[in-house]
C-alpha cells in the first residue's frame, strides 16, 4: 500500500516497503554475480597476450595500408555473387515464408491443433539455425558455391520474414474483415481483399529489411565455401596479404553501405 | 432476383410472410457471458426497424447473428423462410450475398480505393482469380459506379478510402452493401462516429434507400432521437431480451426507464425547455442529445 497518511498527510511511494527491500536485494545480487564472473574470467585469460594485443593489433595495421588497389578488380564478380546470392536466397524465402506466415497467424490459419504449431516449427528452426551454419551444412550436401549460399540465405530468413509477417497478420483490425466476409466472400476473397492490403506496407518493408541483413549475412557464407566475396576473404586471410584484406573490407563496407541506403529509400517509399 | 434456394416451409404467419424472422435465438459467450436469451422478432419487407438498447445489451450480437458472423448458440434465423441457421459454409456465402451489412466505423478496407471497396460487395457472386485481378464483369462495375452516383461520390471513385471524411466513407459503406443487390440490411451503429448533421444525412440516405429498394432493414442505434426522427418500428432490447415493440411515438419515458434503466428522461426529451434555462440539470451528453 503505496498511498499511507501520517500526520494527516497523505504520502505517496513508487512502491511498498517490501517490494523495495526486494528490489534492492536484485541490485545486490546482480552486482555479487558479476563481480563473481568476472573473477572467472579474469583467471581464465592468459593476460600476457591481452598486454600484447595493442602490439600486435599496431603490427597487422600498419601491414594492412596501403591497400592494394589494383587486387580491385578481381573483386567486381565475387561481389556480384554476393549481392546474387542474398537478393536471390530472400526471394526464394519471401515465397516460402508467406504461406507459413498465413498458417501461423491464429486469424488466418487453417487449423490451429495442426498447421499452426507445424509453422511455427518451421519458424522456430529456420531462425534457431544461423545462416552459416546453414552454409557449412549445404556445402556439404550440394558442395561449395553459390548456390549453396542461395539456399542458407533463404532457409534462414524463412523463419525471420515469416515470424514478422504472421505478427503484422495478427494485428489488422478484425472489421474490416467482418466486412467483407459479410459480403459473401470466399476466404480466399477475404485473404485478398481485406488481409492482404492491410497487410502489405509490413511485408515490403520486412522484405526490403531482411534483404538489407542478407546482404551483411551473404559477405561472410564465402568462408565456409558457399560463394560470394568471403571466399576471396578467406584466400587472402589464408596468405596473410593484409593489404587484400583491407580492400575487401572497403568494398563490404561500400556494399553494405549502399544496400542500407536503398532499403532506407524503398521503406520510406512504401510506408 | 438473387434467389438460390427454394422457397419451403415458410414459417408460421398467414398472410404478409415476414422478410426475416428470428425464432427463440440465444447466443451465449465462451466467457459466460449470456448476451441473446431467447429473442423472438419478424421483419415484413420494406420496414425500417430501429434496435435501441443500452451498450452491452446483445445489439450487435442480434445483427451479427443474422448473417452468422456471430454463431447463436440455439434458436433459428429466417430469410423469406429459409433456415439461415441450418446452411452449411457454401450455401451461407451464398446467403451472405442476400444480406448487407453497414457498420459503425465504416469499416472500409483503408489501402483500396473507394470502387475496389464498392466493388468488394460483389465478392460473393464472382469467383477468386476474376476478384483478384480485379476483373468484375461489367455490369458490377456498372452498378458500383451507379451506387455511387447515388451515394454524390462518384468523382471520388479512384480515391484511396483513407483519404474520405467520415460521412464520405460511410457512404461508400451503405454503396457497398447496396451493390449486392440485398434483401434487407443490418445496420450497425451507422452514426455513431459521425457529427449530428452529417448522422442526419446519413440516416435519411439510408432510409430513402431503403424505401426505393423494399428492403427489411433493422438499425442499431443509440440516438433515440435520431430514430424516432426516420423509423417507423422501434424495438427495445435489454439484457438480451425485446422489453419494447412499438411505433416511435409511443416511446415515452416510462418505455425508456424499461430498456436503460432509471433516469430523469423529461429533462432530454424537452430540450426547449433546457435552452432557455442553461443552469438547468442534465449532463452535456444530454444537452449534445438534445441538439440532435
Amino acid at each position: 500500500m503505496p498511498l499511507i497518511t501520517r500526520d494527516d498527510r497523505m504520502i505517496w511511494r513508487r512502491r511498498a516497503t517490501g517490494r523495495d527491500l526486494a528490489v534492492w536485494a536484485g541490485w545486490l545480487v546482480g552486482t555479487a554475480i558479476f563481480v563473481w564472473s568476472w573473477q572467472v574470467i579474469s583467471e581464465n585469460t592468459i593476460w600476457f597476450f591481452v598486454s600484447d594485443s595493442p602490439r600486435v593489433a599496431a603490427d597487422i595495421g600498419s601491414r594492412m595500408v596501403p591497400p592494394a588497389w589494383d587486387y580491385l578488380p578481381a573483386l567486381w564478380k565475387p561481389l556480384w555473387d554476393t549481392i546474387n546470392i542474398a537478393t536471390l536466397g530472400t526471394l526464394l524465402a519471401l515465397v516460402m515464408a508467406v504461406p507459413v506466415a498465413f498458417m501461423a497467424a491464429r486469424n488466418t490459419t487453417p487449423s490451429v491443433l495442426f498447421l499452426r504449431p507445424l509453422a511455427l516449427l518451421i519458424i522456430v528452426s529456420s531462425r534457431s539455425i544461423n545462416s552459416l551454419i546453414w552454409a557449412l551444412l549445404l556445402v556439404a550436401i550440394a558442395g561449395p558455391g553459390v548456390f549453396a549460399g542461395i539456399i542458407a540465405i533463404a532457409l534462414r530468413s524463412i523463419g525471420f520474414v515469416a515470424k514478422l509477417l504472421y505478427e503484422a497478420i495478427e494485428e489488422i483490425d478484425p472489421l474490416q474483415v467482418e466486412a467483407v466476409r459479410a459480403t459473401g466472400a470466399s476466404e480466399g476473397q477475404i485473404i485478398s481483399y481485406a488481409i492482404v492490403p492491410q497487410v502489405m506496407p509490413a511485408f515490403a518493408g520486412i522484405s526490403v529489411f531482411r534483404w538489407d541483413i542478407n546482404i551483411r549475412e551473404s559477405t561472410v557464407l564465402g568462408l565456409v565455401g558457399a560463394g560470394g566475396i568471403g571466399l576471396e576473404l578467406q584466400a587472402s586471410l589464408n596468405v596473410l596479404a593484409w593489404p587484400r584484406v583491407t580492400v575487401i573490407l572497403l568494398a563490404i563496407f561500400a556494399t553494405v553501405l549502399i544496400s542500407e541506403w536503398v532499403s532506407a529509400r524503398i521503406r520510406h517509399a512504401v510506408i | 432476383m438473387n434467389q438460390t434456394g427454394a422457397i419451403g416451409h415458410a414459417p408460421g404467419v398467414a398472410g404478409r410472410a415476414p422478410m426475416l424472422e428470428l425464432r427463440q435465438l440465444f447466443k451465449q459467450y465462451p466467457t459466460g457471458d449470456r448476451a441473446l436469451d431467447g429473442v423472438d422478432l419478424e421483419v415484413p419487407a420494406g420496414q425500417v426497424m430501429a434496435l435501441i438498447g443500452p451498450s452491452g445489451a446483445g445489439k450487435s450480437t442480434l445483427i451479427r447473428c443474422i448473417n452468422r458472423l456471430v454463431e447463436p448458440t440455439s434458436g433459428e434465423v429466417f430469410l423469406k423462410g429459409e433456415s439461415i441457421t441450418r446452411l452449411g459454409q457454401r450455401a451461407l456465402r451464398r446467403m451472405r450475398r442476400r444480406i448487407g451489412m453497414i457498420f459503425q466505423e465504416y469499416a472500409l478496407v483503408e489501402r483500396l480505393t473507394v470502387m475496389e471497396n464498392v466493388l468488394s460487395g460483389r465478392l460473393g457472386y464472382v469467383g477468386f482469380w476474376r476478384s483478384w485481378w480485379r476483373r468484375f464483369p461489367a455490369e458490377d462495375v456498372e452498378k458500383a459506379y451507379h451506387l455511387l452516383e447515388r451515394v454524390g461520390l462518384a468523382e471520388y471513385y479512384d480515391k484511396r478510402a483513407d483519404e474520405l471524411s467520415g460521412g464520405q466513407r460511410q457512404r461508400v459503406g451503405i454503396a457497398r452493401a447496396l451493390v449486392q443487390d440485398p434483401e434487407m440490411l443490418l445496420v450497425d451503429e451507422p452514426t455513431a462516429s459521425l457529427d449530428p448533421k452529417t448522422s442526419r444525412q446519413v440516416m435519411r440516405l439510408l432510409c430513402e434507400l431503403c424505401e426505393e429498394r423494399g428492403l427489411a432493414t433493422i438499425i442499431n442505434i443509440h440516438d433515440v432521437m435520431l430514430a424516432q426522427m426516420f423509423v417507423e418500428r422501434i424495438v427495445g432490447l435489454r439484457a438480451g431480451r425485446i422489453v419494447y415493440d412499438g411505433p416511435p411515438s409511443e416511446l415515452d419515458p416510462e418505455v425508456l426507464t424499461t430498456i436503460y434503466g432509471e433516469e430523469d428522461w423529461t429533462t432530454t426529451a424537452s430540450a426547449e425547455a433546457r435552452r432557455r434555462d442553461p443552469g438547468g440539470p442534465g449532463t452535456d451528453e444530454e444537452r449534445l442529445e438534445g441538439m440532435v
